[in-house]
């Protein structure tokens, strides 16, 4: 699987996927897709690239601490966001209640505390998904 | 073949059969007066606009009505997560290791 | 027997889910590999969601995207898909972990057959209490 006419077609596509991943994700408010989508497909580009290239060089990339940060501090993110309600005296995980500006409609900053919420999501399913497959596919020496 | 498939294949058309009598009497397939269509469904559609901002629809309920599922979903994929990873790597440890 | 026929040519998505569904049921009972039970269980978990999602469309619907042109388009139900979601999320969790043991298992026996794991075992077992 480590051919000369595959490695300079992968090396040309993987930024323009990565890039459609962080689309997917950044635009959930407005188009289909959403956090869960969008955070597969930036993990699927990591995934040609430890395949075509060989997984020592992608582990030099992304080393453990990487993975482990964000994946931890990613669910962290996610709780942090809705304990702004309790400091305000609302409920846990409200948007609108705790008296967040919701934005303008149809651009990108809609939402409050959706979009906020969205990304951190994303990040944390790609690491997911990376984790599980650089521990699967380890070989023994 | 052999008599254990063949038994199971008589189970599984009988099954087939019964589900089959089961799912032709459900409501017609798109109807717009389907009991599948309640009033949570109106509510959730004419008022996600103004509660929550956003224009798609399935966003404002997966992370703004039901935040509270998504937030133990994302807890069920880290737990897998480290499940996967405790299985593994202690496999490779007492390998080596001993 | 006609009835019947008509009644499910009306409704045809659901007929298609339980096919897949029954099919999925048949690999998981008659296959002896364990990589085809897996893939048996995914087949499975794929009809549930056709089912789920078909059950809330609406014939001549738009999709479930405001679009401030026209108000009093009728919309598909947005909640029947947004439940799947963690469906989705669930059975790629236990479709992991399963291969994760399916691992470990052949690096102890050595072998990826159902049967031949459950003779050893019992082998074992025997050798044991004697």
């Amino acid at each position: 699987m480590r051919d000369f006419v595959l490695k300079r077609i992968v090396a040309v596509i993987i930024p323009f996927i990565s890039l459609y991943g962080f689309y997917v994700i950044l635009h959930g408010a407005i188009s289909p897709g959403g956090s869960f989508a969008g955070g597969i497909i930036v993990a699927l580009s990591v995934i040609a690239f430890a395949t075509i290239f060989g997984l020592d060089r992608a582990k030099e990339k992304l080393p453990e601490k990487i993975l482990v940060w964000t994946e931890s501090y990613g669910t962290l993110w996610y709780v942090l966001m809705g304990l702004v309600g309790i400091v305000k005296g609302v409920p846990f995980l409200s948007n609108r209640l705790a008296g967040i500006n919701l934005g303008v409609p149809g651009t990108l900053s809609a939402g409050g505390l959706i979009a906020l919420i969205g990304i951190g999501v994303g990040i944390r399913v790609a690491s997911t998904m990376i984790t599980l497959f650089f521990t699967m596919m380890e070989e023994e020496k | 073949m052999k008599i254990r498939n063949l038994v199971f294949l008589l189970i599984i058309l009988l099954a087939v059969f019964t589900m089959l009598l089961a799912v032709a009497e459900l409501p017609p397939y798109g109807s717009p007066d389907n009991p599948v269509h309640n009033m949570v469904t109106d509510r959730y559609i004419n008022k996600a606009l103004e509660e929550t901002g956003v224009n798609n629809m399935v966003t404002a309920v997966v992370l703004d009505y039901r935040a509270y599922d998504t937030l133990f979903e994302t807890i069920v994929l880290f737990t897998a997560a480290v499940a996967v990873y405790v299985t593994l790597k202690k496999a490779k440890g007492s390998e080596s290791g001993e | 027997m006609r009835i019947l026929l008509e009644k499910l040519l009306i409704n045809y998505p659901f007929f298609f889910a339980i096919i897949l569904f029954v099919m999925g049921a048949f690999t998981v009972l008659t296959r002896s590999n364990l990589f085809k039970k897996l893939i048996g269980i995914n087949i499975m978990e794929g009809g549930i969601f056709l089912f789920f999602v078909a059950a809330g469309n609406i014939k001549g619907g738009a999709v479930p995207i405001l679009v401030e042109n026209n108000p009093g388009m009728t919309y598909i139900n947005p909640l029947t898909s947004a439940l799947m979601l963690t469906g989705i999320v669930v059975s790629v969790s236990v479709t992991a972990f399963a291969l994760a043991l399916i691992i470990r298992l052949y690096k102890i026996y050595g072998t990826v057959d159902a049967r031949r794991i459950a003779e050893m075992r019992k082998e074992v077992k025997e050798r044991w209490q004697e």
